[in-house]
C-alpha cells in the first residue's frame, strides 16, 4: 500500500513540478477537497483561479496559483492540468495561518 | 581596365555584406529551432494527461457533444493556415498555402462553403492579395507562439463552430458559422523536411479500441461537476491544445525552412564573392601587363627615335 501520492503539475507551456507529497488540496467548482494515497479516482474541474497546495512530508508545503485546470486521481497518480500555474506569492492565506 | 577592376572590387563588398546577414539569419534560426523543439517537448506532458483524462471521461461517460458530433449536411468548412510572419525561409509560407488551396477546392467540389482563417502576416497578405475573404486573421507570433495566442485562436473557431452553418446569415456579430473545422499547418518530420498537412480537428473524431486488459474491469470514476458538464469545459481546452500543439510545430518548420534557405544563400553569396575575386585578380593583371607593355613599347620607340638622330 502506497502511502504517498506521486503528484503532477502539468501546465499548458510546460511541465511545472512533480514528485511525491502527502497530500493535495484542490478547489473545484463543487467545492474544496483533500486527496490522501489511495483516494478514489476522480476527474474534476478546478475553480477558476483556485489555488493548490501540496503538502508534502516534513511539512513542506507548496501552493500554486491555477487557472483553467482540472484534477484527475487515478490510482497511479494524481494529475493536475492547468492553463497556467504560478507559485503563489509567500503571502498566502494557507502560510499566514 | 582599371574601371572595371574597381566594379569588381564594389560587387565583392555587397556580396560579402550579404553573406554576412544571410549568414547571421541562419544562425538565428538554428537557435530558434532547437527553442522551438524544446517547446514542443514542454508541452507534452499536458497534451498527453489532457489525452488521458478525455479517453478515461469518454470511456465512462455517455459521448454527447456538438464538437463530438459529425454534422449532415455539412454546408461550410472552416481552413485555418498557418504560415509565417516573415519572408526568407524559402516555401514555407507558399507550401502551406498550396497545400490549403488544394483543400479548399477539394471542399468546393464536395459543394462546401470554405471560410479562411490565416495565421501569419504571409499568409494574410497572400489571400488579401487576390481579393478573397478572411474571415480571421492573427499574425505577429509566428515564430514564438504562446498558449495564450492559440486560445485566441480557438475560442474564435470554437465559437464558429458551436454557431454552425444552419443560419445563413451566421453568428450575430456578423462572421458565418461553420460545420467543420480543418488545420493547415506544417509538420516538423526533420531538419531537412518539413510538410505541410492537413488535418480536421473538429468534430472531433472519437476512436473506439478494443480494451487489451480485459481481465482488470475499467475502474469507476467520480465526477466533479458532471461529466457531461466536465466534458464541455475539458473539450475547447482540448482544440486550444491541439491548435496549440500545431502553432509549435510550425514555428520549429517555419525556422527550419528559414535555416536552410539562409544557409543555400550563404553559400551563394561566397561561390560568388569567389567568382568575382578571380575576375578582379585576373583584370588586375591584365591591366599590368598592359602597362608594363606600354611602357616597353615606349622605351623602345624612344630608343629607335634617339638612335637614328
Amino acid at each position: 500500500m502506497a502511502n504517498t501520492l506521486q503528484v503532477e503539475l502539468v501546465a499548458v507551456e510546460e511541465k511545472i513540478w512533480t514528485g511525491e507529497a502527502d497530500m493535495l488540496v484542490a478547489r473545484t467548482t463543487e467545492g474544496e477537497l483533500g486527496v490522501l494515497p489511495g483516494h478514489e479516482q476522480l476527474l474534476g474541474q478546478l475553480a477558476d483561479d483556485s489555488q493548490v497546495r501540496i503538502k508534502r512530508a516534513g511539512g513542506e508545503q507548496l501552493t500554486y496559483d491555477v487557472s483553467g485546470g482540472f484534477l484527475s486521481v487515478t490510482t497511479a497518480k494524481v494529475t493536475v492540468l492547468a492553463e497556467q500555474a504560478t507559485p503563489a506569492q509567500p503571502t498566502s492565506p494557507a502560510a499566514s495561518h | 581596365m582599371a574601371g572595371q577592376v574597381r566594379v569588381l572590387r564594389q560587387k565583392i563588398r555587397s556580396a560579402k555584406s550579404m553573406k554576412k546577414i544571410t549568414k547571421a539569419m541562419e544562425l538565428v534560426a538554428t537557435s530558434r529551432i532547437a527553442k522551438a523543439q524544446a517547446r514542443v517537448a514542454a508541452s507534452l506532458p499536458y497534451a498527453n494527461a489532457i489525452t488521458g483524462v478525455l479517453t478515461a471521461l469518454a470511456s465512462n461517460a455517455s459521448v454527447d457533444h456538438p464538437l463530438l458530433t459529425p454534422r449532415n449536411p455539412v454546408r461550410r468548412s472552416g481552413v485555418l493556415v498557418i504560415t509565417s510572419d516573415r519572408g526568407l525561409a524559402g516555401g514555407y509560407s507558399s507550401n502551406a498555402i498550396r497545400t490549403a488551396e488544394s483543400l479548399i477546392a477539394r471542399l468546393r467540389e464536395d459543394g462546401k462553403e470554405p471560410v479562411l482563417y490565416v495565421i501569419g502576416r504571409k499568409g494574410v497578405t497572400f489571400y488579401r492579395f487576390r481579393g478573397r475573404e478572411i474571415t480571421g486573421s492573427w499574425t505577429g507570433f509566428s515564430e514564438q507562439p504562446t498558449f495564450s495566442d492559440a486560445r485566441a485562436v480557438g475560442d474564435t473557431l470554437i465559437q464558429a463552430f458551436t454557431a454552425g452553418a444552419d443560419d445563413a446569415h451566421g453568428n450575430p456579430d456578423g462572421t458565418p458559422g461553420v460545420d467543420e473545422l480543418f488545420i493547415v499547418y506544417t509538420e516538423f518530420k526533420s531538419l531537412m523536411t518539413q510538410m505541410p498537412t492537413s488535418r480536421i480537428f473538429a468534430p472531433l473524431v472519437v476512436e473506439e479500441r478494443p480494451r487489451t486488459e480485459a481481465k482488470e474491469p475499467l475502474p469507476a470514476y467520480e465526477f466533479e461537476p458532471e461529466p457531461e458538464a466536465l466534458l464541455e469545459a475539458l473539450l475547447p481546452k482540448y482544440i486550444n491544445t491541439r491548435i496549440y500543439a500545431a502553432l509549435l510545430e510550425s514555428a520549429a518548420s517555419e525556422s527550419a525552412a528559414r535555416r536552410r534557405a539562409m544557409k543555400s544563400a550563404t553559400d551563394n553569396a561566397e561561390e560568388m564573392i569567389g567568382n568575382y575575386t578571380r575576375q578582379m585578380n585576373s583584370a588586375r593583371q591584365a591591366s599590368i601587363t598592359q602597362e608594363i607593355s606600354e611602357i616597353v613599347g615606349g622605351v623602345n620607340a624612344l630608343a629607335a627615335a634617339g638612335s637614328e638622330l
